[in-house]
């Protein structure tokens, strides 16, 4: 118990320790708050304007982000299973995955704006396009985990495709998808922020963080940064969590 | 010969694929303007009219390529519509972030293999920082830097750009580290090698295949980076900037050349650093032999 205490304590500190310097700094240098806002500023516009934040949460979350995400992410994972399928897909596409996966997919933010208009559908579109290609390279990877013995254990079973893959392999992908899953997870954030900056209704997360600039208002830009970050982190432990009901007999997962 | 047929059905299929949305997603237009003119244009005329539209949904790929014909080879490289301009400055912002990434992520990693409240303290953090949506906090940079006296938006847009390399540099370097096994560092401890000996002579070395792999995806996420902060910063140069004014200005040429110019820019960087890589693992195996 002690050992989980001090893997939480250690950072836990020093994530206050940074917060103390900077609430000293900003007071103890007359920092003006529209170049920097303390801490305790930040948190007064946080309860001042809950209301906001959570539609804007809702917007760009919810709406763009959680929905691109899950539908990227099962399109990434069926694409893989089919191209699995075929061989010949699967020398093909893979080079053209990996290459396209390194890409700079931001990039077709403005595009789908323009397709899908302002609204959260064009921001779901982005974050489907950046997320399918990094969890198609991961399922495929993961989908060749497993070795010669174990397929061919599977075959002296008389397993059909289906059963191969549903006992077998698609259980040994899971770290592999998981891994993509978390890549995908902070891509899906970015992705929907920066498609409204391409144009959004008046709301959201970018929208505001960009319009706050312009007024000067920082202290809520801070405030939905400090959303976004603990969306962020909040979206990545759950998955990691998921990650260790599902993955319990990987040896990364083992304790101890 | 076998590898490369396969690739080369699929590029095909992705280009048929790309010419019939064009066909689909452009002849509404087409339609509209000829219901308007009181015409009926035959299937042929369709299809033309489809694949040479200034304001295509989807521009077909030959109008792309003359872009970007246009665009790199036909434009002087000081013309503000040059995309080599454009892709210099992207360039530099992701050189520079890229270099700031390395010395970060191999600063970090080193004190985290070396002392252990580093490790605790700031690992953690490090993974937290991923998954901060970095957009989220480039305006702020803007300000900061700004507000320290940085005149050009070089510096925030190299700061975003390594804060999304740093990351891939510090865990492979951390892996790296730590790669060699108790059998080599109790050899060390048998000739009486000093800690500063270890890490210099055994740690390092041996990180050094693990820090060359890593180099790839920095740089792909360090170009990101670079695009990235050119969105809320306000860059009126850029391949980014280019991106938000044909956005601005409902020109889908400027957006897809653009797109495809920072595409052809990271196969370029990812080509040159995968060389490196290739390069420095062969010399690194005749060290050995």
């Amino acid at each position: 118990m002690t050992g989980t205490m001090a893997r939480i304590a250690w950072p836990l500190g020093f994530g206050i320790l940074v917060l103390i310097l900077w609430e000293a700094a900003v007071r103890g240098f007359d920092i003006p708050p529209a170049i920097l806002p303390a801490p305790t500023e930040i948190w007064d516009a946080i309860q001042r304007s809950t209301h906001i934040l959570w539609i804007d949460w809702v917007q760009t979350v919810v709406k763009g982000a959680l929905t691109g995400l899950i539908l990227g992410a099962i399109a990434g994972v069926l694409a893989a299973l089919a191209i699995d399928r075929v061989d010949f897909l699967r020398r093909g596409l893979l080079p053209v995955a990996n290459f396209v996966a390194a890409l700079p997919i931001v990039g077709v933010a403005p595009i789908m704006v323009m397709w899908f208009g302002f609204d959260w559908q064009s921001k779901a579109a982005v974050v489907v396009v950046m997320v399918f290609f990094p969890m198609l390279v991961n399922t495929l990877a993961g989908l060749e985990a497993t070795d010669r013995m174990q397929r061919d254990l599977m075959r002296t079973y008389s397993a059909s495709h289906a059963q191969t893959l549903g006992k077998l392999r698609l259980p040994a992908a899971m770290p592999f998808i998981f891994n993509g899953l978390k890549i995908a997870t902070t891509l899906a954030l970015i992705g929907a922020i920066v498609a409204e900056y391409f144009g959004s209704p008046t709301k959201g997360m970018g929208f505001r963080i960009s319009t706050e600039v312009g007024r000067l208002g920082i202290d809520m830009v801070w405030a939905e940064i400090a959303v976004s970050a603990i969306t962020g982190t909040a979206l990545y432990g759950l998955v990691a969590l998921i990650e260790r009901r599902v993955t319990f007999w990987h040896p990364s997962q083992r304790r101890g | 010969m076998k590898r490369i047929v396969p690739v080369l059905v699929v590029v095909a299929c992705i280009f048929a694929l790309w010419y019939a949305g064009s066909f689909l997603m452009n002849r509404a237009w087409v339609m509209d303007q000829a219901a308007r003119a009181g015409t009926e244009p035959g299937f042929s005329e369709v299809l033309r009219d489809t694949m040479n539209q200034d304001r295509a949904k989807l521009p077909a790929p030959h109008q792309v390529a003359a872009e970007l014909y246009d665009g790199i080879l036909d434009k002087k490289v000081t013309s503000k519509r040059s995309l080599v301009y454009h892709g210099f400055i992207t360039f530099q912002a992701t050189m520079a972030g890229f270099a700031l990434g390395i010395v970060a992520g191999v600063a970090l990693a080193v004190a985290i293999v070396l002392s252990r409240v580093a490790d605790r303290t700031l690992m953690p953090w490090a993974i937290i920082s991923q998954t901060i949506p970095v957009v989220a906090l480039a305006p702020m940079i803007v300000v900061l830097t700004n507000a320290m006296g940085a005149g050009s938006l070089m510096v925030p847009k190299a700061i975003i750009a390594g804060y999304l390399s740093f990351f891939p540099v510090l865990v492979s370097m951390v892996a790296g580290l730590r790669s060699p096994d108790r059998m080599q560092l109790d050899l060390l401890r048998t000739y009486g090698a000093s800690p500063r000996q270890v890490f210099w002579k055994l740690r390092m070395p041996a990180s050094l295949p693990y820090f060359f792999a890593s180099l790839k995806i920095a740089v792909a996420a360090s170009l990101v980076g670079a695009i990235v902060g050119e969105l809320p910063t306000g860059a009126i140069a850029g391949l980014g900037a280019r991106m938000l004014i044909g956005s601005q200005f409902g020109n889908p040429m400027i957006m897809w050349s653009a797109l495809f110019a920072a595409a052809i820019l990271a196969a370029g960087l990812i080509w040159i650093v995968g060389g490196i890589e290739k390069l420095a693992n062969r010399m690194m195996g005749g060290q050995r032999a």
